[in-house]
């Protein structure tokens, strides 16, 4: 349990690093920080849960990294404040946008990694 | 270039997200254990977490931003407890991959009630954070 805390640490550490840096280098009104770390995550999960699945990966690691570190590296809330901003802007279109398109995005990620791993094992 | 000064400030704030965050992992986790996933069913534990998260993370943000301009504290605050705890509670891979493994056990209409209840729930819930965190923020 503490190792899946520690990964969670870093998953956030790693969601704030990288959401700073796209901040800053595209200043749009499109959260896209937010929008990368939520689908590259769910990539990742659906890769370890197929692993895992497949006896490629064991239970401790596959927890650690899944419910650690990509559970503490995307998040859900976040997702839901930007999307409740943009539409208090009167932005609806980008709003609707943003919450429609990164719930398909990430389970079509989540969903295809899966199907690829479990492809290759 | 960036001065020694300003390369220490922004690890701290680093830290200080991943200390939230692991903190938001373990209740979580907790949450995840109380109520184990039973297969083909709701994925009760995430639901939970990312609707209570983000009443919780519009109810800070709203709350702050109402308090004034963003201090030194305040940016403690809001990376510390929303970018960390509330960023690491709530999780949008457990929900793609729950989505997922439904779809693949061929339960699509639960799949499907699962992914549009948790954005309908989680913005309804977000949306009340915020008018909750205005209407205090008024009074204060």
């Amino acid at each position: 349990m503490a190792v899946i805390c520690l990964c969670g640490g870093l998953g956030a550490a790693c969601r704030f690093v990288l959401d700073t840096a796209v901040r800053r280098r595209w200043s749009t009104r499109m959260p896209w920080g937010t929008i990368l770390v939520n689908v590259s995550g769910s990539l990742l999960i659906g890769a370890l849960a197929a692993a895992y699945a497949g006896d490629a990966l064991g239970a401790r690691p596959y927890l650690v990294a899944g419910v650690g570190f990509c559970g503490g590296y995307t998040t859900f809330s976040t997702a839901m404040v930007e999307t409740v901003r943009l539409a208090q802007d009167g932005d609806f279109r980008r709003a609707v946008v943003n919450v429609v398109g990164t719930t398909a995005v990430t389970c079509a990620a989540a969903a295809s990694a899966y199907a690829a791993v479990t492809g290759l094992t | 270039m960036w001065s020694g000064r300003r390369v220490r400030r922004r690890l701290r704030l680093v830290a200080v997200v991943a200390a939230g965050g692991a903190v938001g992992t373990l209740a979580r986790a907790l949450l995840a254990e109380a109520l184990p996933h039973v297969e083909g069913q709701l994925p009760y534990a995430t639901l939970i977490a990312n609707v209570s998260g983000a009443f919780l993370l519009g109810l800070l943000l709203e709350r702050l931003l109402r308090a004034g301009a963003e201090t030194p504290g305040r940016r403690l605050v809001r990376l510390g407890l929303g970018t960390g705890v509330l960023g690491g509670f709530t999780t949008f891979s457990g929900l793609g991959l729950e989505v997922t493994l439904l779809a693949r056990a061929d339960a699509g209409a639960t799949a499907l009630a699962y992914a549009l209840g948790s954005v309908v729930l989680g913005l309804a819930a977000c949306l009340a954070g915020v008018a909750i965190g205005a209407r205090r923020g008024r009074s204060a």
